[in-house]
């Protein structure tokens, strides 16, 4: 008898066993720019142009890490004191930086004007721009969004980036699952895969990983987000008729199985059917998980506010390795997105949101957690009072979602407390 | 607007901060966005500062700009005080905050907080890094200094210096400041100060006590070497002691300025460098085309070593920091060539490209353009990466600088035996030239373009197979035989050629061609 599978309702966190901490004062956290670092590499014909600071420049070329191997796929164009004189000025000079640029770079097809602090403040209006530019350079598709800091942290800038191109898919009304988020390729071809297996005919990804790829979107997408933090996404493919499919994040073998479930439930594919596929990743996620939950069981760990994964992380650490959690900071909770990984916390643990950075170093100083999940900017200065921890940039660049990755994301977590063992100096 | 991929140089507020952070008891109240904070991870993972540099920044978001941005900053100023209870403060503006027009100086100013508050005007629309740890050293030097704290009368004591200009996150000032330390100490001179790195508030106040100034790194310091002249009369030396011939005349000055009578002592320890480059081993060195950029004083510093010290042939001089454009263009004049002053490193990428040069001194940045290009290359300046900041003693300036330039310079070279060794069994049919210099490691580079990325691919093909396919404009033989002159220089001698083929009229390139190619180019 084939039983088709019923989609879990995420359970509404109780409010009051979820007491959330909101703080105000200064913020360490990166801004909206950032995530240029990862999109410019997933969309591999888009080029991003911030108009911004040398500030914006510097910011992007430290965050990275690393100084340019090769010419990379983003650049800015820094605004001059002769352009503050005057608007009409500053649409001028910016029509000729993109005149250079994509003459210099033939190549691209899509190019991001992407707003920062100092153009929100001058009101330069990049979307105004972006129309206009529009259409005079070939086949050049120019789109605008916002990574300012006074409006977007960290990964927000992503949000901002895909809910930019969501007005761009043309409607189609065909079945089909959406995997919403940017992920590794090699990540995107596993969910595939196993969707395919599933029997999900039409998988499409936004953002795709080049710009003509872009795929449609009408009543008949549903969509999953791979990641916490697109709000603003997700609002936009709803005002497309797309349906929102909630579920626990893909982290770890539960978090990965909730979600491939919720979409087999939404397809009405067969219970058994959908266990018999998903259980050989799943007993391998288990197997890898097995091996680190040893060193990290009752280990204690600390979230500052990050990259907006913190939540579903912490959610993956308590209920599939045994952490303790001493408080889940996070710069914004979407609680809707995340109500069935809220939903799975221990009752009582402190989740907050925002910062006060100085206030918060002192709840860490004084509950000296196992790990502290952090900035890099933070990262040194807590190991030298004897503190380890996990550069938190580190889970938004590597490959950490899903079943095979789910080792991968425990070692990450599980390393600084085997070089701490293992150091005598 | 300028478009750009990639800077040399930060905003001046991140020089303010590389001031700050090299001193202690100062904090940095920045009123800033959300995402400014990013500067942080510069001290904490380039340089592996065990602790946060000492900045508060306001974080204001856009939902404050309609309200009280002005209240926000005060706030945090008075928080900050009252947490780190600095001995004072200095207070500014990111690129935002300046658009939003708060003043932040006067602001803080009129708070009554209990220490010194020093007001940064740092324009970031039109400044940058390096002009911005300058000012704000100055400013705090002329607020801070007490002006009736003077040089006491000299009966009998020991002279003393202040080290001007060295900040957090300088191209080894850490250990620059060891070695000049011990350069004066030799010769009978104590530090009164050292400043930003290592002082405090209270020390700036004692400045004027010094008989003179060490100015260090003139991009930092200068500002406030001029002040402090105008205002005690402290002379200041022009020489910065990177390189022996620098060290020598530094030696000479400091001497002077400090009231000593210099005894020709023939058995100062000058370092092993002088004999390193006469031994033998370093003939090879000899008229090596170098290709340098970088800050002004450590570019020029580095053409005169390359040339008087290492017997190098200078091809290439440059500075990213306009502001000290007077002395690149006055240095590359000593070396007959036109200088390069720009902040696009896509222009730096060019020059280098044309210059067909066998050595690269530069920056981060001319390291991955060299490696691209693949010559051989050494750091020499800011700005700096993690590499640049070794667990080991490595300095710059005084003659242990000069040691360390020697091995460093001379490290990513083919090593003098080795290029012999090279020339001497390339026939041989076990060694195909294809695998490059050792050094290099392993799959670096069929090295035949090593001095020309011009190369068309036939050409690259033309280094590995026995029987080369003529290169365009090239007789059979005429190729056969350029692939007998070592690949070192084998992409010099085939651009040579073509060069004079093409100013002769020469349409089809022969042996004979070659030789008299290189005839035309002896050097």
């Amino acid at each position: 008898m084939s039983v088709a599978l019923a989609p879990e309702l995420p359970v509404e966190p109780p409010q009051e066993s979820l007491p959330i901490l909101r703080e105000r004062g200064q913020r360490e956290v990166f801004c909206g720019l950032t995530g240029i670092i990862w999109l410019h590499r997933k969309i591999q014909d888009a080029f991003f142009l911030v108009v911004g600071s040398r500030t914006c420049a510097h910011l992007l070329q430290s965050a990275a890490g690393v100084m340019v191997f090769a010419e990379p796929r983003f650049g800015t164009a820094i605004i001059e004191e002769r352009d503050l004189a005057g608007l009409a000025d500053a649409n001028e000079e910016l029509d000729k930086v993109v005149r250079q640029l994509l003459a210099r770079r033939p190549e691209i097809t899509l190019l991001f004007l992407v707003g920062s602090c100092p153009s929100e403040v001058i009101k330069l209006d990049l979307k105004r721009a972006a129309e206009r530019l529009n259409g005079t350079h070939g086949g050049v598709r120019i789109l605008n969004y916002s990574g300012s800091g006074i409006e977007t942290t960290f990964t927000q800038g992503e949000d901002a980036c895909l809910a930019a191109l969501v007005p761009d898919m043309r409607t189609d009304a065909v079945d089909q699952l959406l995997i919403v988020g940017s992920l590794p390729d090699i990540v995107e071809d596993q969910f595939r895969r196993l969707f395919a297996e599933i029997g999900i005919a039409r998988v499409e990804t936004l953002p795709p990983r080049r710009a003509k790829q872009l795929p449609g979107v009408g009543a008949g997408t549903r969509f999953l987000l791979a990641q916490p933090f697109l709000g603003d996404t997700a609002l936009a493919l709803e005002a497309r008729g797309a349906v929102h499919l909630p579920a626990m994040f893909p982290f770890g073998a539960e978090g990965t199985t909730q979600w491939l479930r919720a979409a087999a439930a939404e397809f009405g594919i067969d219970a058994a059917h959908f266990d018999a596929v998903v259980a050989p990743g799943r007993e391998r996620a288990k197997k890898a998980l097995a091996r680190h939950a040893e060193r990290l069981a009752g280990k204690s760990i600390f979230f500052m506010p990050d990259s907006q994964l913190e939540v579903p992380l912490a959610r993956f650490l308590n209920n599939e390795l045994g952490m303790e959690l001493i408080e889940v900071g996070t710069p914004y909770l979407h609680r809707s997105h995340l109500a069935a990984d809220l939903a799975a916390l221990p009752a009582g643990v402190q989740v907050s949101e925002g910062q006060d950075v100085d206030k918060q170093l002192d709840r860490v100083r004084a509950a000296r957690p196992d790990l502290t999940v952090c900035g890099l900017g933070l990262a040194n200065p807590l190991e030298r009072e004897g503190l380890s921890t996990k550069w938190a940039i580190e889970l938004v660049f590597s490959p950490v979602h899903g079943y095979e990755q789910a080792g991968d994301l425990a070692e990450l977590f599980a390393r600084p407390l085997v070089r701490r063992d293992r150091l005598t100096v | 607007m300028q478009l750009t991929v990639w800077t040399y140089e930060g905003p001046p507020h991140v020089g303010a901060m590389r001031v700050a952070t090299g001193m202690k008891g100062l904090h940095y109240v920045l009123h800033a966005p959300q995402g400014d904070t990013y500067a942080d991870l510069l001290f904490t993972m380039i340089e592996r500062r065990g602790e946060r540099p000492p900045v508060t920044y306001t974080t204001f978001q856009a939902r404050d700009l309609g309200t009280d941005t002005a209240e926000l900053f005060q706030r945090a100023a008075r928080d900050a005080y009252e947490r780190f209870q600095p001995q004072a403060m200095i207070v500014g503006a990111s690129c935002t905050a300046e658009l939003i027009q708060d003043d932040p100086a006067g602001l803080a100013l009129t708070m009554g907080l209990p220490c010194p508050i020093i007001a940064l005007d740092l324009p970031s629309y039109s400044h940058k890094e390096n002009w911005g740890a300058a000012e704000t050293f100055y400013q705090i030097v002329r607020q801070l200094a007490d002006k009736d704290r003077v040089a006491p009368p000299k009966d009998g004591r020991r002279p003393r210096a202040n080290l001007l200009g060295p900040t957090a996150l300088g191209f080894r000032h850490r250990d620059d400041i060891v070695e000049v330390t011990k350069l004066l100490a030799d010769l009978g001179i104590d530090v009164n100060i050292t400043a930003p790195m290592g002082s405090t508030p209270a020390d700036i106040a004692g400045l004027g006590e010094a008989d003179f100034n060490v100015l260090m790194y003139p991009e930092i310091g200068h500002e406030a070497a001029r002040w402090l002249e105008k205002t005690f009369g402290q002379k200041y030396t022009k020489t910065v002691p990177i390189g022996v011939g620098a060290t020598r005349a530094f030696v000479a000055e400091a001497a002077a300025l400090a009231g000593l009578a210099m005894s020709a002592d023939p058995n100062v320890d000058e370092g092993r460098m002088p004999w390193w480059s006469r031994s033998v081993d370093s003939t090879y060195l000899t008229g090596k085309r170098v290709f340098i950029f970088g800050d002004a004083t450590h570019a020029i510093a580095a053409a005169r070593i390359a040339r008087d010290e290492l017997g190098f042939e200078v091809v290439g001089l440059g500075c990213y920091n306009r502001e000290f454009g007077r002395d690149i263009r006055a240095a590359a004049a000593l070396y007959g060539i036109e200088p390069l002053i720009t902040d696009d490193y896509l222009l730096v990428e060019e020059a280098i490209a044309a210059a067909n040069c066998e050595l690269v001194l530069g920056t981060q940045m001319e390291r991955h353009i060299a490696k691209r290009l693949r010559l051989p290359c050494a750091v020499i300046s800011a700005p700096v990466h993690v590499q640049d900041f070794p667990a080991r003693h490595s300095p710059q300036m005084g003659f242990e600088g000069a040691n360390v330039i020697f091995d460093t310079w001379v490290h990513p070279l083919v090593m003098g035996l080795e290029e012999h060794l090279l020339t001497m069994f390339r026939d041989d049919f076990e060694f195909s030239d294809a695998n490059g210099a050792s050094h290099l490691g392993h799959g670096s580079a069929p090295a035949a373009h090593v001095a020309d990325v011009t190369d068309s691919p036939a050409t690259e093909d033309v280094a590995a197979t026995p029987e080369p396919a003529p290169a365009e404009g090239w007789s059979v033989d005429a190729t056969r035989e350029l692939m007998k002159i070592p690949f070192f220089v084998r992409g010099k001698a085939k651009r040579n050629t073509e060069r004079y083929a093409s100013e002769k009229g020469v349409a089809a390139i022969s042996v004979e061609t070659l030789y008299e190619a290189k005839a035309h180019y002896a050097r």
